[in-house]
C-alpha cells in the first residue's frame, strides 16, 4: 500500500527514489552507466553484431590478414578496425573479447562475494577466535598486491579458465571480507541487532535479514571497483601469456596479438582491443566512484 | 618497540615459510619439466638420467626438505634453462628491477604530489577537476595497454626513444645504472613513465584528500589567524601532516611497484627479474620461480617493516607512545 | 572617552549552501574600547562565532561577509584585500580558539609555531623571537618555558595547550583578542585562573577583548559588556551589571533562568522551551517568539531596536522592562 503509493507519488521519497536521485546528480556518471550498458549489450549480442564468427576458421581468410580500418574484405562486409594476422574482423574479435572479459569479470566477483562476504560475516558475528583467524589472513593477503597473488596461484595452478578465475577470486576475495566485517561490526553493536537478538531471533535470521542488508551499500562500490578491477588484471595476465588460454580470446590476448605488429606500425591490432578495454574499465569507475560518494553516509548532506 | 620487532620479524617467518610451501609443492603440480627439456625421441634411460641430474626422481617432501635446507645457506636450486644458482640469477636481476620501481616512484611524487595538492587546495577549480579526471583515468588504464601506446608513439611513429633493453650502464659510488648515462636515461623513460602511471594516480588522490581534509582543520585556521602567509601555511604545516600517510604508502607501494613491474619490464625487455619470472613460468623453470616468489615475499616483509619504522620517526605521536611503552 | 578599538555596525555574514542561503549573522552592530572586554553570548548556531571570524576575516565559502562594515583602527576590515588582512592578523588582531586539542599543529614543535607567528610580522632574528616565545610561555603560567619550547603539543594537557595558544596570541602585543570560547573545553579550576589572567592582561596592556561563550557565568565574572546573540542577530546590547540584572529581552532572562544556582536549590530550574530553529527556516519577525511565553501576532513582524537607557538596547516587541525613548 505504502509503497504503491509512493511509486505513484513523485513527491514522496523513498530510499531507492533518493539514490536514484543522488546517482543521476552527476552527469558523468550517467553518461558512464550509458556507455557500460552499451558495453554489456555488445558482449551480449556478440554473435548478433558481429560480421563474421570470429573463431570459425572457415569464415577466416588469410587474404584478408592485416587490413587496415575500413578496408573492404574478400567477403564483402568493412573492417570497420581493421583485421588480425589471420583475417580476423577486429570488431568481431573484440565483441566477442569483451564477452570472454565481462564473464571472467563477473564470474570472479560473485565468486569472490560469496567467500568474502561469508567470511567477514562469521568474522563479524561471531568474534573471538574465528575473527581473528579471518582477519589475520585477510590483512596478510592484503599486504602482497593483486598481480603478486595471481602470479604465484597461476605459477601453482597452471593455465586455465577456471585456473584463471580462481586466481582471480582468491585476489578479491579479501577486499570484500574486511569491508563485510567493518561495517557489520558497526551495525551489529547498534541496537536494532540488540533488538532482534531479545526477540530470540535465530542466528541465521539476524544476519541475513538484518546485518546483510545494512552492509550492502559499502559492498556495493566495492563490487564495482573489484569487478574493474578483475578485468583488468585478467586482461594483463593474459597479455603475459599466463592468464587465459588461446582458446578463449580475451581483449588481452587480442592486445597481445597485436604487440608485435604495432612495432611495424599496424597499429590497430592492439590499439581497438585496448580501446574496448579501457572503456569498458573507466565506464564501471565513474559508476562506482559516483555510488561512492552517493551511499557514503559521511558525505551525505 | 623491540618486542615490536621481534614480534613482527617471528611473524614474518611464519609467512615466508608458508609461502615457499605452498609455492613448492604447487609448482611441482604443475606439470613435468622433463617433458620440456627431453626430446620425445629419447628414450627411456635418458629421461632417468636427466630426472636424476635435476633431482627430480626423489620424492616430492625430500625434493621439498633439500630445498629447505640449501635455502637456509642460500642456495635455491639451479635453474633448468641457465644451469646457474636460481638466486645468483635472480640478484644478476634484481638492480635493474629495483632502478626501475625506484624510478618510477621518484617520478610518481615529483609528478603528483604537486598535482595532488593543487588539487585539493583549489578542490573547484577546472585544473582540479581536469587533474581528477586524470588520475580516473590513470587508475583505469590498464599499464600494459599504455606501455604499448607508448611505444607506439614515441618509438615507432615519432622514433624519439628506444622501447626494448636497458641502454648503457655507468657504474658511480659502486652502483651500477642506466641512471648515470644519457642512453641509459632515454632506455629508462619510457618503462620508468609507464610504471609511474598509476603511482601518480594514487599520490594525486591522496594529496589532495589530505589537502582538502587538512584545510578544513582547526590548526589550518589558527596558523592563519597567526598572519601566516598562506604558502607557510600550506608547505609547511599541511604540507607537513599529509606527508605521513603519503610516506606509508609510498613505502609499502614500493614492493607493489617491484610487482607490477613484471608488465612493464615484459612489455620494454627489461633485463629485470619481473621479465625472468615471467619467463620461467613459461619455461616451467621451476626453481627460479619458487626462488623468485621467496626472495619478493621477503623483501615484501622487509619493507613493510621498514615502513613501520620510518612511520614511527615521523610522526612525533607515535614515535613518543612507542618510547615510553 | 577614548575611541573603540573596535566598531562592528551592520555586519551580515551569509552562507550560500546548496539547501538555501544560511544568515548566519544577520546584522550584528558593536563596539569594543581599549582594555575592556565584550562578552558575546549565545546557543551554539547563534552566529557569535561566525561573528569572531568575520572580524578576522578568516570566514571560507560557501560563507561571505555581504554588507556591513568591520572598523578597526580606522580601516574597514571587510573590504581589506587579504594581503593587507594578513598584516593585521596575528600582529594586531589575534584570535584564540575554543578546542585547545585541534588549534597546535601536532607535528610541528611549540617552538617552530611560536617563532612562525613573531616573524611572519617582524624582522627578527630567530634567537630574539625564541626569547620572546619563551618570556610569553612564562607569563601564561607554563613552567620551565624553555625545556617546553622543544617540545610538541600533544605532550601538553589540555589547559597547558590553550595557555600555549594564549601565549601565541600575546606574543604580538595584539590590540584585539578575539576568544572563541577558549575556556569551555576546560576544567573549571583551569577556566578560573585563565579568565582571572586574560582579565588581568586586558587591563594591564589596554588590550580589547571579544570573549565569545555561551556560559553567562563566565560573561558574568569576566565582561564589561554584552552581547546577546540569537538566530543571527543581537538580541540585547548593554552593560554586565545591567543586563544580568534587569534583562529586557526575554531570552536573555531565560539564560539567566537556565543557570543552576545555590541560591535556587529545591526549586525546579528554569528553562527555555524548545530548540532554536533551523538557520534556513527562521520565523517571520522576532526568531524567539516560537519559544517565547510573551509572543503574540505582533511579534510576527520585524521587532526594532528599542534603547533601554545607557548604552542599552534590545529587540523585543514585549520587553521585560519599560523602554526608555
Amino acid at each position: 500500500m505504502s509503497m504503491a503509493q509512493a511509486t505513484r507519488d513523485p513527491g514522496v521519497q523513498t530510499p531507492l527514489r533518493r539514490f536514484v536521485a543522488d546517482f543521476a546528480e552527476s552527469r558523468v556518471a550517467m553518461a558512464g552507466l550509458a556507455v557500460f550498458a552499451l558495453v554489456l549489450g555488445a558482449a551480449l549480442l556478440a554473435p548478433l553484431l558481429s560480421p563474421q564468427n570470429p573463431y570459425d576458421l572457415n569464415q577466416l581468410d588469410i587474404m584478408d590478414g592485416r587490413q587496415p580500418p575500413m578496408t573492404k574484405s574478400l567477403e564483402g562486409f568493412v573492417f570497420w578496425l581493421g583485421s588480425d594476422d589471420q583475417g580476423r574482423d577486429m570488431l568481431s574479435a573484440i565483441f566477442y573479447g569483451l564477452r570472454t572479459s565481462l564473464g571472467v569479470g563477473a564470474m570472479s566477483a560473485v565468486g569472490a562475494l560469496a567467500i568474502g562476504m561469508a567470511a567477514g560475516l562469521l568474522a563479524a558475528y561471531f568474534g573471538g577466535r574465528v575473527e581473528s583467524v579471518v582477519m589475520r589472513v585477510v590483512d596478510i593477503q592484503l599486504s602482497f598486491p593483486s598481480i603478486l597473488v595471481a602470479l604465484i596461484l597461476l605459477a601453482v595452478l597452471g593455465q586455465g579458465t577456471w585456473k584463471i578465475i580462481l586466481a582471480l577470486i582468491c585476489v578479491q576475495w579479501a577486499y570484500y571480507a574486511r569491508t563485510v566485517r567493518g561495517t557489520a561490526l558497526v551495525e551489529r553493536r547498534k541496537e536494532y541487532i540488540e533488538a532482534a537478538r531479545c526477540l530470540a531471533l535465530g542466528h541465521r535470521r539476524i544476519v541475513f535479514r538484518h546485518l546483510l542488508p545494512n552492509c550492502l551499500p559499502p559492498l556495493i562500490v566495492v563490487v564495482t571497483v573489484q569487478v574493474a578491477h578483475a578485468i583488468a588484471l585478467e586482461a594483463t595476465l593474459s597479455f603475459l601469456g599466463i592468464g587465459l588460454p588461446i582458446t578463449e580470446p580475451s581483449l588481452g590476448l587480442l592486445i597481445a596479438n597485436g604487440f608485435e605488429y604495432l612495432l611495424s606500425g599496424k597499429y590497430w591490432i592492439s590499439f581497438f582491443p585496448g580501446v574496448a578495454l579501457l572503456v569498458t574499465i573507466v565506464s564501471i569507475n565513474l559508476v562506482g566512484d559516483q555510488l561512492r560518494d552517493v551511499l557514503n553516509p559521511r558525505l551525505q548532506k | 618497540m623491540t618486542v615490536f620487532v621481534i614480534r613482527r620479524l617471528m611473524q614474518s617467518g611464519l609467512v615466508l615459510f608458508v609461502m615457499s610451501l605452498i609455492v613448492f609443492f604447487g609448482v611441482y603440480a604443475i606439470g613435468d619439466p622433463i617433458e620440456i627439456f627431453i626430446s620425445p625421441e629419447a628414450d627411456q634411460i635418458e629421461r632417468e638420467r636427466a630426472k636424476a641430474a635435476l633431482g627430480l626422481d626423489r620424492p616430492v617432501w625430500a625434493q621439498y626438505f633439500a630445498f629447505l635446507g640449501a635455502a637456509f645457506q642460500g642456495d635455491l636450486g639451479r635453474s633448468f634453462v641457465f644451469n646457474m644458482p636460481a638466486i645468483t640469477l635472480i640478484l644478476q636481476r634484481m638492480p635493474a628491477t629495483l632502478e626501475l620501481a625506484v624510478s618510477a616512484l621518484l617520478l610518481g611524487i615529483v609528478v603528483g604530489l604537486p598535482l595532488g595538492m593543487y588539487a585539493g587546495y583549489r578542490p573547484n577549480s577546472a585544473g582540479a577537476k581536469a587533474i581528477l579526471a586524470g588520475s580516473i583515468l590513470g587508475f583505469s588504464l590498464p599499464t600494459f595497454w599504455v606501455g604499448l601506446m607508448l611505444i607506439m608513439v614515441f618509438a615507432v611513429n615519432l622514433g624519439w626513444l628506444p622501447s626494448t633493453g636497458r641502454g648503457q650502464t655507468a657504474t658511480y659510488l659502486g652502483i651500477t645504472s642506466s641512471l648515470f648515462t644519457v642512453d641509459g636515461l632515454r632506455h629508462l623513460a619510457m618503462p620508468a613513465l609507464n610504471l609511474a602511471l598509476f603511482k601518480i594516480s594514487l599520490i594525486i588522490r591522496l594529496a589532495r584528500a589530505g589537502m582538502r581534509e587538512n584545510m578544513l582543520m582547526d590548526y589550518v585556521r589558527f596558523a592563519r589567524a597567526k598572519g601566516l602567509p598562506m604558502r607557510r601555511v600550506v608547505f609547511v604545516h599541511v604540507f607537513k601532516n599529509i606527508l605521513i600517510p603519503i610516506v606509508t604508502v609510498i613505502g609499502l607501494e614500493l614492493g607493489s611497484t617491484i610487482a607490477f613491474a613484471v608488465v612493464t619490464e615484459s612489455i620494454f625487455a627489461w633485463p629485470g627479474m619481473g621479465k625472468l619470472i615471467i619467463d620461467s613460468i613459461q619455461r616451467l623453470d621451476r626453481p627460479v620461480i619458487v626462488a623468485y616468489l621467496c626472495i619478493i615475499v621477503f623483501m615484501f616483509i622487509v619493507i613493510n617493516l621498514v615502513v613501520d619504522i620510518l612511520y614511527s620517526v615521523l610522526d612525533p605521536r607515535v614515535r613518543l607512545s612507542e618510547a615510553k611503552g | 572617552m577614548t575611541a573603540p578599538t573596535l566598531v562592528v555596525e551592520d555586519l551580515r555574514t551569509w552562507f550560500h549552501t546548496r539547501a538555501g542561503v544560511v544568515k548566519a549573522v544577520d546584522g550584528v552592530s558593536f563596539s569594543v574600547a581599549p582594555g575592556r572586554v565584550m562578552g558575546l553570548v549565545g546557543e551554539s548556531g547563534s552566529g557569535k562565532s561566525v561573528t569572531g571570524f568575520s572580524i578576522m576575516g578568516l570566514v571560507d565559502p560557501p560563507g561571505r561577509v555581504v554588507s556591513g562594515r568591520i572598523l578597526f583602527g580606522g580601516r574597514d576590515i571587510a573590504a581589506m584585500p587579504e594581503d593587507e588582512l594578513r598584516h593585521l592578523r596575528g600582529r594586531r588582531i589575534a584570535m584564540i580558539f575554543q578546542d585547545p586539542m585541534m588549534t597546535l599543529n601536532p607535528v610541528l614543535r611549540i617552538d617552530t609555531q611560536m617563532i612562525e607567528a613573531i616573524r611572519a610580522h617582524e624582522d627578527v632574528s630567530r634567537d630574539e623571537a625564541r626569547r620572546r616565545a619563551r618570556d610569553a610561555l612564562g607569563q601564561v603560567g607554563i613552567p620551565s618555558p624553555d625545556e617546553r619550547l622543544a617540545a610538541y603539543p600533544h605532550q601538553f594537557s589540555g589547559g597547558m595547550r590553550q595557555r600555549v595558544a594564549i601565549a601565541i596570541a600575546l606574543l604580538n602585543r595584539a590590540e584585539l583578542i578575539v576568544a572563541d570560547e577558549p575556556t569551555t573545553a576546560l576544567d573549571v579550576t583551569i577556566q578560573g585562573q585563565i579568565l582571572f589572567e586574560m582579565q588581568r592582561l586586558a587591563r594591564q596592556t589596554g588590550t580589547a577583548l571579544l570573549w565569545i561563550t555561551h556560559d553567562l557565568s563566565v560573561v558574568a565574572s569576566l565582561a564589561d559588556e554584552v552581547c546577546v546573540m540569537y538566530a543571527g542577530r543581537i538580541v540585547e546590547r548593554g552593560t554586565v551589571d545591567d543586563v544580568l540584572d534587569r534583562p529586557a529581552h526575554p531570552y536573555t532572562a531565560g539564560l539567566i533562568g537556565s543557570v543552576p544556582s545555590r541560591n535556587l536549590r529545591g526549586q525546579p530550574l528554569q528553562q527555555i522551551p524548545g530548540v532554536m530553529p533551523s538557520m534556513l527556516s527562521l520565523p517571520a519577525g522576532c526568531a524567539f517568539r516560537t519559544r517565547c511565553a510573551r509572543a503574540d501576532e505582533a511579534c510576527a513582524s520585524e521587532p526594532a531596536e528599542r534603547g533601554f537607557g545607557a548604552g542599552r538596547v534590545a529587540r523585543c516587541v514585549h520587553p521585560l522592562v519599560e523602554p526608555v525613548p
